[in-house]
């Protein structure tokens, strides 16, 4: 009844090619990203900041990235902790060498660097497909987070190996990392930047690029023939994929944990990543949100739950507890919609565009 | 398929005389790389049976690859699950072949439970749906085992005996030594892999196995039950993953990490190819041996700890020049 597009007229290209065609859902996105900027950093308590708003922002990052790769371009990566570390350790590297040049600016710098990496990392798959691609990419995986612990060069000879993130502000006394940092600054900056980032991804799987990774995606061989040249295309989806990875991997170091250390980039961050895109929906940027937020939010209610029913049960049998309903969720997912929440979200809409009527 | 016997006595000599003449160079120019030949066996030895380890547990994956096309990521946890079980019974007082019986009862069951539960829904997805779900199922055989078992690690003894023994004492100086325990592994492998062929080969089941791997659709066609056909798979790589957890359990213990050596599975697969037994084998010896010598004689250039992304890379390197692994089928790919 109140959800539907009758008398919005498309008059003009502009309006045609409009992201949110639909005026319902442009005040709809707004009215939400107003009360994520304005409402939520006066309401939210520390641990919410913390714990599950900038993880959730985070990932939400990495997952864009990884969707691009494997959701818009078809090529399944399973090296995302890998390029994670890549940008945490960039920014480390390129921050305490140049302390004089803004946050913003270094995160960026890391996350063209990690891009570098995934070109490299992404010439095998040129020749080789499928599940071959999955495993070789997991070279990438190991050999990266090898490289890290092994060269105390990476963590200016730190003799521990775990280094906190450095104090930086993004302007005058606007500290987003570092002890000065609140949750509350890291909070609006990661807001503002992921939000950015999602504009800038949303509208590269709508351009020529985009759209070439889709042609690769559905059938490479029949994409070559229409003539798009395959190497262009799956490089350069490697390349922005791991520009995004990158920098969700600087961002969960230095505003996360803030902490720079290669073991929370183990191959399980990998896998977490993926079970992102695919439970929000491959090939959907509204998905990867769900998804990193589905990812994030179940493990914190799994462990929560047995505390608020009155059960008591020992840490360890939480902890086995968790891994199982976990994967039986993941399997329970998989077969109600193999397509993702993405999909689900879709199939709302068309729903609430009949309400009340049945057809 | 005819095996060319020629190319397969010459080319892996050829490769380790090769490997040994380089090394022996090198050694010659640095004198920080110690090299004998001795030694260079003794290392070769040790790193092929080694692989022989990492065959078994790609076997498991080549298996259901070949029968249903998924990539059963789950291998590892049902390693893990069968050793967690075997020790469990065995702890109730049980022998150990009783215990091992009653493990590969229980991974019968399993492989139903899967492909009830889990499989007989998601008939049909894409590839990547039915990888996810066996990372699911990997997760809850994970948390299942150890609910039911618990976490600490534990021994698994059924009598192997461990001590090294000298070969070629009169050949080399010093002798090489060999781990009495690895070879019993090696032979192990060989048994399950002779069965495992026997049974593909001569039997009904096995020829219905075969031709599901070929064609699903035409195998349906003439009236072989897809869906029994899949239990039977999963259940053959339940007891392949009860041979692995038992061998690996008892060289280093049960405990969580053993549902990790699915990753050192993985580029053994995609080296072999990840349709082929044969594959599974040969990758699996390649890698152990090559992962082997290059910890001990490279590792002095290229820092320590290499045996964690070695084998990709190399598996990496080589589908560059074959995609399809060196004994899988050839990728036909049409418009």
């Amino acid at each position: 009844m109140f959800y539907r597009e009758a008398g919005q007229y498309k008059s003009d290209y502009a309006s045609d090619q409009a992201i949110f065609p639909i005026r319902q859902d442009r005040i709809g996105v707004l009215l939400i990203f107003l009360f994520a900027l304005l409402v939520i950093p006066f309401i939210a308590t520390n641990y919410l900041l913390n714990s599950i708003l900038v993880p959730f922002l985070v990932f939400s990052i990495a997952a864009i990235g990884l969707n691009i790769l494997t959701g818009y371009c078809g090529q399944v990566s399973l090296g995302t902790g890998g390029f994670m570390a890549c940008g945490a350790f960039f920014t480390f590297k390129l921050t305490t060498w140049m302390p004089e040049v803004n946050i913003l600016l270094i995160f960026l710098m890391a996350g063209f660097g990690t891009a570098l990496v995934g070109i490299a990392f992404g010439i095998p798959s040129l020749r080789i497909k499928g599940f071959y691609l999955a495993i070789a990419t997991l070279a990438a995986q190991f050999f990266l987070i090898w490289m890290f612990t092994q060269n105390p060069w990476w963590t200016n000879y730190n003799p521990a190996g775990v280094i906190t993130a450095p104090p930086r502000a993004l302007f005058g006394n606007f500290y987003i990392t570092g002890i000065e940092a609140t949750p509350v600054n890291k909070y609006l900056f990661l807001l503002c930047f992921t939000a950015a980032l999602a504009l800038v991804a949303k509208n590269l799987v709508r351009s020529a690029l985009g759209r070439a990774w889709m042609a690769i995606r559905d059938m490479d061989i029949a994409a070559e023939i229409i003539g798009i040249r395959p190497m262009a295309a799956k490089l350069s989806a490697f390349a922005v994929s791991s520009f995004f990875i990158g920098i969700s991997g600087a961002a969960w170091a230095f505003m996360y944990t803030a902490s720079v250390e290669a073991l929370a980039f183990e191959v399980t961050r990998s896998f977490q990543v993926l079970f992102m895109i695919i439970i929000g929906g491959l090939g959907s940027i509204l998905g990867s949100f769900l998804g990193a937020a589905f990812i994030v939010l179940l493990p914190i209610a799994l462990s929560n739950l047995p505390a608020m029913v009155g059960l008591r049960l020992p840490v360890d049998l939480i902890a086995h507890l968790e891994f199982m309903i976990f994967g039986a969720l993941i399997v329970f997912f998989l077969i109600v919609e193999p397509n993702g929440l993405a999909r689900l979200w879709q199939i709302g809409k068309e729903k609430l565009r009949r309400w009340p009527f049945p057809y | 398929m005819p095996m060319r016997i020629l190319p397969w006595l010459i080319i892996p000599p050829a490769a380790i005389i090769g490997l040994g003449l380089l090394l022996q160079g090198i050694s010659a120019i640095d004198s920080q790389l110690y090299f004998t030949w001795g030694y260079f066996l003794e290392v070769l030895i040790a790193g092929t049976l080694q692989g022989v380890m990492y065959s078994l547990v790609a076997l498991g994956f080549v298996l259901i690859f070949k029968a249903s096309s998924i990539f059963n990521f789950a291998q590892g946890s049902m390693v893990l699950f069968a050793a967690l079980t075997m020790v469990g019974l065995m702890g109730w007082g049980l022998h150990w072949t009783l215990a091992f019986l009653a493990t590969a009862g229980v991974m019968v069951l399993l492989a139903m439970a899967i492909e009830r539960a889990v499989l007989r829904p998601l008939v049909n997805q894409p590839h990547i749906i039915l990888f996810m779900a066996t990372i699911g199922i990997f997760y809850f055989l994970d948390g299942f085992g150890q609910t039911l078992w618990g976490s600490d690690v534990k021994q698994l003894d059924i009598g192997i005996p461990r001590t090294p023994i000298f070969i070629f004492e009169e050949t080399f100086e010093g002798g090489i030594l060999v781990n009495q325990f690895d070879v019993i592994a090696a032979l192990v492998g060989g048994a399950l892999v002779a069965i495992l062929a026997i049974f593909f080969q001569k039997t009904r089941i096995g020829r219905a196995l075969r031709a599901v791997a070929d064609d699903h659709q035409a195998a349906l066609s003439v009236g072989i039950p897809l869906k029994t056909i899949w239990a039977i798979v999963w259940s053959v790589a339940g007891i392949v993953a009860l041979v692995t957890g038992v061998m690996w359990g008892s060289k280093m213990g049960v405990q969580f990490t053993l549902a990790l050596i699915a990753l050192k599975a993985l580029p053994v697969l995609i080296l072999g190819g990840l349709t082929s037994i044969p594959g599974a084998i040969v990758g699996g010896l390649i890698i152990g041996a090559g992962e082997q010598i290059a910890e001990v004689f490279l590792s002095t250039y290229i820092g320590s700890a290499i045996q964690d992304w070695f084998a990709y890379v190399l598996a990496m390197l080589f589908l560059l020049i074959r995609p399809q692994g060196l004994f899988g089928e050839k990728i036909i790919e049409r418009v």
